[in-house]
């Protein structure tokens, strides 16, 4: 310091105070949720912050960035932001790159360039790459992952693979204050599942009461276990509809408690309602009463234990939409969505099953506006005895021309032993037309 | 015999008579045709049981008339339907045909095949649903077996639809399994109508296992708008040509 103070006339020193650093960021990050509800501080200098949904309100990324920054530096602080795909990627855009906004889709081009050190590694593992003569993540990027793996350990390669989005990468978002949580401290460290279990029920109970006394019912719901190791270990469920019975969510994790590595114990466990809604006690009532006279079938309850164990967007119910393309026609809606009453006409055969892509087949026609007298699919042979047809379906040319669709003649046919298919001509006949095959009826 | 003893043995008798499944006395969904009906105990299907549904005939890989035949049982029954796939073939537009309603569908999507069988036993525990229909490839007999007890449980009628995509997945669905029924269903030729164009389809359909009944066949006319089979016009007035095959094991 002398040394410094010597180089430096006007040197002005000041002690280092990790605590209040730490503190002063947890400050910034809840003030933070001015943008988005999902805040995470990543100490010791930055703030992750996931704007998914909540940019539309700052009419776009690029000027909520500019507003953040505006903000931030009205108030003082210097920083810089930018937006990506991933928290990896972000992070290190925001520290190495010079894009503030990375398109979406575009990440791995962007981030490709960037300095190795973008990675959040340890810096022994950065010097050993500099050794290497790797500085940018280009350069990782193409190593084989094997020998990555066995001379650096498993972090490069995650950490690659969180920049590029090739693997989830949680955060753990600042808890609001009047967020309801349950915490529950053990005198021993456990780590028997039946334990976590028991532990899972009593929390869930209590957490239960705290919500049936403020009115409330849990959308979201994060189980928290704190090992002696300082690692935590989140699982988080989601419900279709605000409730609070408490067997029920917690029968939600019984399944992904099995997954939970308690390593050498687990010290607390904690669970917190991240995400409630008002649920009045009549509401609550009238669920209960709808199940005991089982006259409008409360589903919720079902899609919830199927989202927990498939993931919710799994579950789904389908929906009309009005276009005569057949690919198009269908659309995916939420499985508890009100119900429309809104069919496709049954008037309108359509096959069973789709086939993805139409397959092509080759066919012929004994005249041109004819359906196929005999096609050929997968190497059989089917010889047409009876069709149906044509019914043209024309393409959607309000939709620009990037839409490729041009025009289908849709045959229903009958071969000799009985099986329908639904087989198309992408053209009219004399257009050196070709026939594709897209369905199976029944 | 002491009175206690009694009412032990009552209880047995009834713990008993439940395992065995009395399916005489269960509550039944006949298809409303005659010659069908006929050769179901109980007059149609058992609700609360599991059923198989093999395709046979040239595409039966896309087992696109299993499935209409099954959406045709599912749009008879009353609630919601929880249907569990495992690949993306399924068309719903074409199920409208057989008098499904897409506000009564929930489907579920798994792509690993181990998830397909707890997703269903987790809609057999939920009582308000009509029916759970299942694609599976492998359905072994213990698997089978979890499946019938929790929809003899429940009361809520499950369709295991086989589906295969390689030869050796299809040897898989003609092993035994703890299903009440079998059925194999193949596209047969239909009749012409007077003028060109397509009539109803028909399709074989076998009953290949049925518990306390004996396999046959028929030759019915497909599911119509409301899910119903029917017996072929031309066929109905014949006598029986079907052959009568020894009863299966069980």
């Amino acid at each position: 310091m002398a040394h410094s103070q010597a180089l430096v006339p006007n040197l002005h020193i000041a002690t280092a105070l990790p605590d209040q650093d730490a503190a002063a960021l947890v400050e910034l990050a809840r003030w933070c949720i001015g943008y988005s509800p999902v805040v995470a501080p990543d100490p010791p200098d930055g703030i992750w912050i996931d704007i998914a949904g909540s940019s539309a309100l700052f009419g776009g990324e690029q000027k909520l960035l500019a507003d953040l920054i505006r903000r931030l530096s009205a108030q003082g602080i210097h920083a810089r932001a930018s937006v990506a795909d991933t928290p990896g990627a972000a992070w290190a855009m925001a520290r190495y790159g010079s894009h503030a906004v990375v398109s979406s889709e575009r990440t791995i081009a962007a981030v490709a360039d960037l300095p190795v050190a973008g990675l959040r590694l340890a810096d022994s593992i950065l010097e050993g790459l500099n050794r290497l003569g790797i500085e940018q993540i280009r350069q990782l990027a193409a190593m084989p992952r094997a020998p990555m793996t066995r001379r650096f350990g498993k972090e490069v390669g995650l950490r690659l693979d969180q920049l590029h989005g090739h693997a989830f990468e949680p955060l753990n978002p600042l808890v609001p204050k009047e967020t309801p949580a349950r915490r529950l401290v053990f005198a021993e460290p456990i780590g028997q599942l039946a334990d976590l279990k028991d532990v899972l029920h009593r929390l869930a109970a209590a957490l239960c009461q705290d919500l049936a006394e403020q009115d409330r019912g849990v959308r979201r719901l994060d189980l928290i276990f704190e090992r002696i190791d300082r690692h935590n270990v989140a699982l988080r469920v989601g419900t279709a509809r605000a409730t609070r019975d408490a067997p029920h969510l917690a029968k939600l994790f019984d399944e992904r408690l099995e997954t939970v590595d308690p390593g050498f114990g687990i010290e607390a466990a904690q669970l917190v309602a991240s995400q409630v809604e008002p649920l009045s006690a009549d509401q609550v009532e009238a669920q209960d009463m709808g199940i005991a006279e089982g006259s409008p079938v409360d589903l919720s309850r079902l899609v919830d234990r199927l989202g927990a164990r498939l993931g919710p967007k799994r579950i789904y119910r389908l929906e009309p939409v009005e276009s005569h393309i057949p690919e198009r026609s269908v659309k995916r809606i939420s499985a508890l969505a009100p119900l429309t009453g809104q069919a496709w006409p049954a008037t309108l055969s359509r096959p069973t099953r789709l086939l993805e892509y139409p397959e092509r087949v080759t066919a012929t026609a004994l005249l041109p506006d004819h359906p196929p007298a005999f096609f050929v699919w997968r190497r059989v042979r089917h010889r047409v005895i009876k069709a149906d047809g044509p019914e043209r379906i024309t393409g959607e040319w309000w939709r620009g021309a990037q839409d490729d669709f041009l025009l289908r003649d849709y045959y229903r046919v009958e071969d000799e032993k009985g099986a329908r298919f639904w087989i198309f001509r992408d053209a009219p006949a004399d257009q050196s037309a070709r026939w594709w095959l897209h369905g199976i009826f029944a | 015999m002491r009175a206690g003893q009694k009412d032990v043995f009552a209880a047995l008798r009834q713990e008993i008579r439940r395992l065995d499944g009395d399916f005489r006395q269960r509550e039944t969904l006949s298809f409303g045709v005659k010659a069908l009906d006929r050769r179901l105990p109980g007059g149609g299907l058992p609700r609360g049981a599991l059923h198989e549904i093999t395709e046979g005939g040239p595409a039966a890989e896309f087992s696109g008339s299993a499935t209409l035949f099954t959406a045709g049982i599912a749009a008879r029954l009353k609630g919601p339907i929880l249907w569990c796939l495992n690949r993306r073939d399924l068309f719903a537009p074409g199920l409208v045909n057989a008098g499904l309603h897409p506000d009564r569908v929930i489907y579920a999507e798994t792509f690993r095949e181990p998830d397909i069988l707890p997703a269903m036993e987790e809609g057999l525990r939920e009582k308000g649903l009509g029916a759970v229909i299942g694609e599976v490839t492998r359905l072994g007999l213990t698997a089978s077996r979890r499946l019938q007890l929790a929809a003899e449980t429940s009361g809520v009628p499950v369709f295991a639809l086989r589906r295969w995509w390689t030869m050796a997945e299809r040897d898989l669905t003609g092993l035994p399994t703890a299903a009440v029924t079998r059925w194999q269903i193949s596209p047969f030729i239909s009749q012409a109508p007077p003028a060109p164009g397509l009539g109803r389809a028909r399709w074989h359909v076998d009953l290949l296992r049925c518990r306390g009944g004996e396999p046959y066949s028929w030759i019915l006319e497909a599911c119509d708008a409301k899910g119903r089979l029917a017996l072929p016009a031309d066929l109905a007035d014949r006598p029986d040509q079907a052959p009568r095959r020894r009863a299966a094991a069980g």
